[in-house]
């Protein structure tokens, strides 16, 4: 039986103290600047606010985890080494990384603190993950949500390090820490400053016939009727026509989130030790809702007992959910 | 500018699910035709497409080597399942040709041999790149996503380490890579069953957005960009910054000619603004953009500023 820890989402110091208090046993968090994958405004941590998060948590028995999970640019390096320095002295349980640059400097200047392969750099295979073990010794790996269960199974008979994966939440669909769409139409890097499909370029403007197109930087990212609800336009769940689908259809994916609860069973048989809970930008009230009843499902899985799935399949009622890859290759 | 003999200019390697023979052809014309100096091979993209033109790649290296052309091999960039690992390995144990790696696989399978770095593996900065470089890598192309500023500061480290510095100066540039099919997906296939409908779009399958506006190309499991990446106007400072290799992505449009136009601005023949026309000519109906270069949304087009 696995560790089965679960990792929650921390956006604000407020939903850091709502997680710890309804049940995580990591939260992940990351500092107001591009040194982490959510730079988005409103979130994040400054460095005093991170300290007191620290002490919260560890006077509760719950690990903090600092994600510094972007790819720092050619000459502003530094800053990805200051938030180092500050979340070691800050004394957080383990960086999540994703450049190796950043790896091996925080594998050289704080051997004592672990290392987390951030989802951000896609390592799939064994050998890509062994890659980060024997360079950085990277303790865990957060796997990109591309693969299923018996390749998981596989993959965790060929690596020295924990698995991680995400089983709540967003649904990304491209190979994350390799995805530029956002900086081609908004001059903004997911991968160097840490932002994706960012409010401050969404426009939602009602067209004459009383349909409502959301823009994303001046690009119609979808559109829809009068009686439909309008949705964010990220660029990868967006409708588009191509030369066989005039019509428009969603050429990626459609706005779904990703629901693993009924797996966690199997997921936990295959060796996964930590569940990753998405959603650094969702309210207090969410992250307590989800992260409750992740804890009581986990803890029955774990003592043998038959986990009340329902609860969990209800947080998304009304929403598209999906299992993704994880359920089935056809997802490809 | 004076001729350049320095700065290499170089053929990426084929995005695109091109039939074997459009490759035969393409290859036997770069070779006697293209000034390019370096040529990368292989398969990037997919691993279903490689069975397709595997068999035809020791006559297509040879035949470039003897046009005088430096060979490299270029590996996936998405390695997953157990045919991607296998094609992997397979050319990392090569002593020649080079390899280009396009995935961390590729760096185990591959150790302290010496090797490139490909675009596809995030080497963003300088603390990167010297780590990559102490464990064999003697090249690096850099993310098709990097402003001018920071390309300076990673050349500048680069070369002092010794390395070549390789930037996309042509071609649509690669925004994402999935492990799903959007190819297939459009025809109501999934990957595993795709029937190779990717090989009807030679140059990617546009989409559009609803308000009919071009926006991106599907590459089967690759997103691409709209417009061509055309850093030609940037040529001067970009080798003023320390980097050391051009590369041209080879699109359905006329890729010797293309690469003509680069190699006589290098050469320091014409007028760039003649061949900043002739390129676009060349490019078809492909907008032709630069705003990653410059710092601001990628499909835009940036007016070269007056020379000092």
């Amino acid at each position: 039986m696995s560790l089965a820890e679960l990792i929650c989402p921390a956006g604000t110091p407020a939903a850091l103290r709502t997680a710890v208090d309804a049940g995580a046993d990591a939260v992940y968090c990351g500092f107001q600047d591009a040194t982490n994958a959510r730079n988005f405004p409103g979130l994040n941590f400054t460095p005093d606010e991170l300290a007191e998060a620290v002490t919260y948590a560890h006077a509760r028995g719950t690990k903090v985890l600092l994600a510094l999970n972007t790819y720092p640019p050619a000459g502003k390096v530094d800053l990805w080494r200051h938030a180092a320095d500050t979340g070691a002295r800050l004394g957080v349980d383990a960086f999540i990384v994703a450049d190796m640059g950043v790896a091996d400097y925080i594998a050289r200047m704080y051997p004592g603190v672990r290392l987390h392969l951030s989802v951000q750099a896609a390592a799939s295979s064994p050998e890509a993950i062994r890659y980060y073990c024997e360079n950085f010794s990277v303790k865990r790996v957060v796997l990109p949500r591309i693969l299923t269960i018996p390749e998981i199974r596989q993959i965790r008979r060929e690596i020295p390090c924990e698995i991680e994966t995400f089983i709540f939440g967003n649904h990304g669909l491209m190979v994350e820490g390799r995805c530029s769409l956002t900086n081609y139409l908004t001059g903004q890097s997911t991968n160097m400053d840490g932002v994706c499909s960012p409010a401050s370029d969404v426009e939602y403007v009602r067209d004459a016939d009383g349909s409502m197109s959301s823009q994303l930087a001046g690009f119609t990212i979808d559109r829809f009727g009068p009686e439909e609800k309008a949705g964010y336009p990220t660029i990868c769940k967006g409708r588009y026509a191509a030369p066989h689908r005039p019509e428009g259809y969603y050429a990626f994916e459609e706005p779904i989130s990703l629901n693993l609860s009924r797996l966690l069973p199997e997921l936990i048989e295959a060796g996964v030790h930590a569940f990753k809970i998405e959603g650094r930008q969702r309210s207090k009230s969410y992250v307590r809702g989800v992260v409750r009843a992740f804890r009581a499902a986990v803890d029955d899985i774990k003592a043998g007992r038959e986990a009340n799935i329902a609860d969990l399949i209800a947080l998304t009622e009304g929403q598209k959910q999906t299992q993704g890859a994880f359920e089935t290759k056809k997802w490809r | 500018m004076a001729v350049n003999t320095m700065t290499k200019l170089t053929l990426g390697p084929i995005a695109y699910h091109w039939s074997a023979d459009a490759r035969r052809d393409f290859y036997a014309r770069i070779a006697d035709e293209a000034p390019v100096d370096e040529v990368y091979l292989g398969e990037v993209i997919c691993s279903k497409r490689a069975p397709f033109h595997q068999a035809d790649l020791p006559a297509t290296i040879e035949r470039l080597e003897r046009a005088g052309k430096r060979v490299i091999l270029s590996t996936l960039a998405e390695v997953m399942l157990k045919r991607e690992r296998k094609a992997t390995e397979d050319i990392a144990e090569m002593v020649s040709p080079e390899m280009e790696v396009n995935n961390a696989a590729g760096l185990y399978a591959r150790g302290k041999r010496p090797h490139r770095i490909g675009p596809f593996m995030n080497a963003y900065n300088d603390a990167t790149i010297a780590w990559m470089a102490g464990q064999g890598a003697t090249h690096v192309c850099l993310p098709a996503e990097m402003p001018a500023p920071a390309i300076a500061a990673a050349a500048q480290a680069a070369v002092a380490l010794g390395l070549g510095v390789e930037v996309q100066v042509y071609g649509r540039a690669s925004l994402a890579v999935s492990a799903r099919c959007y190819h297939a997906r459009a025809h109501g296939h999934t990957k595993d069953n795709c029937q190779f409908v990717c090989e009807e779009d030679p140059d990617g399958m546009p989409l559009r957005t609803r308000d009919d506006r071009p926006i991106l190309r599907v590459n089967g499991i690759q997103t691409l960009s709209e417009s061509y990446v055309d850093l030609l106007p940037e040529v001067a400072r970009l080798i003023a910054d320390g980097v050391t290799h051009l590369r041209l992505m080879p699109q359905a449009v006329d890729m010797v000619a293309v690469a003509q136009v680069f190699r006589d601005v290098l050469d320091g023949r014409g007028p760039t603004g003649e061949a900043d026309a002739r390129l676009a000519t060349l490019s078809g109906d492909a907008g032709l953009s630069n705003g990653f270069y410059h710092g601001t949304a990628g499909y835009r087009r940036i007016a070269a500023a007056a020379p000092a």
